[in-house]
């Protein structure tokens, strides 16, 4: 049964992930508080992904236990799964959208499994999801192969934003997106999370996406994690931290950060 | 709990005032909805949609809210939202700023009208064509390929063409030789069932001989083959498509049709009478087999009456066709695995295009040997 801890709501003990020989995760702890951007980095093949796949339960780890929004991740039935899967949106790398369906209809997918509703109304809320994520109407009769990246994203999203979920995780949202179209999504997250209390948990490489609208940030490294906030994280001595916020690229991102 | 949401309406002194109460959330949108289009709406006067009584408000909610209040400001309401939280405000603005999208209506499928119906024939018809062409533009640019292979026979690719010959060959043998034997073993008592008719059971075996040599065995490996490795060229190619690999090979001064195509056609070409001969070998054995089982036809017997009843020609008419219905499903299948765009579901989709088109062209080629062999009095 579900147990609400007020103000934590993706909470992860001791999560061990291994895959053959190779640990990603050796007991990593985890809080994310509600109402926060939580922005996990990591070099390649730290883990990441495998963090956010695991906390929303596509892969079972070794050891840990997991709890999001007071339901335990891992051990779940059936009927506090679909609960829990209503509360929660996923936008995968590449929107994941199905590519059967056009846009509107992905919109509609979890609409028409979770919530009966007449179909004029589906139509109408599909659109005001493509609209509030930035997309020109037209789309919603689009198939996601006549799309761009950067709206393909933008659909993925919609889709994930579909059931109005309390969490949102975002798996690299601005990877492969020019600056211009990386800087719109920052700022169309920053307001979907001002006018929708989400709480988002994401996954990225972009170190400007994580100055824009991160509050916290996770770093995984040496398969532990370190959370603090920017400013506690730029002062951090960790060799490969201090290499990834004062590389050349850190210094673009966050003028002033190496004074 | 929170009372169920829902919409009331009373006139006061100020004008209607719309109280809207409860979880105005997607789960109760459809009541919502209900509930809005059963509301009579007011016209031409000041209308306050008062917010007080919401408890909880998503998306849905907001857009359910504007949207009445759009209906309102239509009939010519003066339209005020009052009482509206704090907490409610950014959203109630973000879908009044962005999300006052139209839905897209669906137009009815044009094939759906006769005018549509008989249009969309034409449409196949022009696409029947243009398909033709440029599959036999395919076909040109392949044979321009072998040639000048030919002419410098190092760049074939020995190593892909060995593989190639491995998957459609080799891993082929088990499913193809079961296949013929069991067609030998229906074929031999279906012949000895009808012909005991007439006391002339033992010409069961030329039968065999001559459907199985001259047309069944290589006409059922080239549709095993058609629906094992046909669909398998499609489908790898399609994905390298879709992965981009072909645009990657061509950049690094890599010819596709060359490097990807060759190595199947020729794979094939070298495999398909080899497998054809085993699947003749086989179906002979399952014949001889149920000869012996049903109607007492000793195996010596059996190769006496074979060696009596068909001539060399019969077992190399079947082999012949074998290399032309090789080169016929491989340039098929990679055919059509170039014309993958996109999406996952396009490989699947000219995969199974690619497998009935091999068998189609299989069999029209097979008539076309038929007629060509009577015409050569063979």
């Amino acid at each position: 049964m579900p147990s609400d801890a007020e103000d934590i709501v993706i909470s992860v003990r001791g999560l061990v992930s291994r895959f053959g020989e190779q640990t990603v995760h050796d007991g990593i702890d985890l809080d994310v508080h509600r109402g926060e951007v939580l922005g996990v980095v990591g070099g390649s093949g730290s883990g990441k992904s495998v963090l956010l796949r695991t906390i929303v339960g596509l892969r079972r780890p070794q050891a840990g236990d997991i709890n999001v929004l007071g339901y335990d991740v891992l051990h779940l039935d059936d009927s506090d799964a679909q609960a829990l899967e209503q509360r929660w949106g996923v936008l995968f790398q590449d929107g994941a959208l199905f590519s059967s369906l056009t846009v509107a209809q992905n919109i509609e997918v979890p609409l028409r499994e979770h919530v009966p509703m007449p179909e004029p109304l589906m139509d109408e809320i599909a659109a005001c999801k493509i609209a509030i994520v930035g997309l020109p109407e037209a789309t919603a009769d689009k198939f996601p192969s006549q799309l761009s990246g950067g709206m393909r994203k933008r659909a993925g999203l919609a889709r994930a934003l579909a059931l109005d979920p309390e969490i949102l995780f975002l798996d690299e949202p601005t990877a492969g997106l020019d600056p211009i179209g990386a800087a719109e999504f920052d700022q169309l997250i920053r307001d979907l999370k001002a006018s929708l209390d989400l709480t988002v948990f994401l996954v990225t490489h972009d170190l400007d996406t994580l100055f824009a609208i991160c509050d916290r940030v996770a770093v995984l490294v040496d398969s532990k994690i370190r959370i603090g906030t920017l400013d506690q994280l730029l002062a951090d001595d960790h060799p490969w931290i201090h290499a990834y916020f004062h590389g050349p690229r850190g210094r673009a991102a966050h003028p002033g950060s190496d004074s | 709990m929170a009372p169920p949401a829902t919409i009331v309406a009373s006139q006061e002194a100020g004008g209607v005032v719309l109280r809207a109460e409860g979880d105005w959330l997607v789960g109760s949108a459809a009541t919502l909805d209900r509930r809005l289009h059963a509301l009579d709406l007011p016209s031409d006067q000041q209308v306050t949609l008062d917010l007080a009584a919401v408890g909880r408000l998503d998306t849905a909610g907001a857009w359910l809210l504007l949207r009445t209040e759009h209906a309102l400001a239509a009939r010519g309401n003066r339209v005020a939202l009052a009482n509206v939280r704090n907490s409610f405000a950014p959203l109630i603005a973000q879908v009044r700023s962005r999300g006052a999208g139209r839905p897209v209506p669906h137009p009815i499928p044009p094939h759906h009208t006769l005018k549509g119906f008989i249009a969309r024939i034409g449409e196949i018809m022009i696409m029947v064509l243009r398909r033709t062409y440029s599959m036999v533009g395919f076909g040109g640019l392949v044979s321009i390929r072998v040639a000048e292979m030919l002419v410098r026979p190092s760049r074939l690719r020995l190593t892909a063409t060995l593989v190639q010959m491995e998957k459609t060959g080799l891993d082929a043998m088990p499913i193809v030789g079961l296949l013929s034997f069991l067609i030998g073993v229906v074929v031999a008592y279906q012949g000895a069932d009808q012909l005991r008719k007439f006391g002339a059971e033992i010409y069961a075996v030329n039968l065999l001989g001559v459907s199985i040599l001259r047309e069944l065995g290589v006409l059922l490996t080239a549709i095993i083959i058609a629906g094992r490795s046909g669909s398998a060229f499609t489908a790898q190619i399609g994905t390298m498509q879709v992965n981009q690999e072909i645009d990657a090979l061509h950049t690094l001064g890599l010819d596709p049709v060359e490097v990807l195509v060759l190595p199947r056609i020729f794979g094939l070409v070298f495999t398909l009478p080899l497998l054809v001969f085993y699947a003749d070998a086989m179906g002979m054995l399952g014949g001889a087999l149920m000869t012996w089982a049903t109607i007492g036809i000793s195996i010596p017997t059996f190769l006496d009456q074979l060696r009596s009843g068909i001539t060399e020609w019969t077992l190399w008419v079947g082999i012949i066709k074998a290399p032309f219905f090789a080169a016929v499903i491989a340039m098929v299948g990679c055919y059509e695995g170039f014309n993958v765009t996109g999406s996952a579901e396009s490989v699947g989709r000219l995969t199974t295009q690619s497998v009935v088109e091999a068998i189609f062209v299989v069999i029209v080629a097979d008539a076309v040997f038929s007629i060509m062999f009577s015409a050569l009095g063979i």
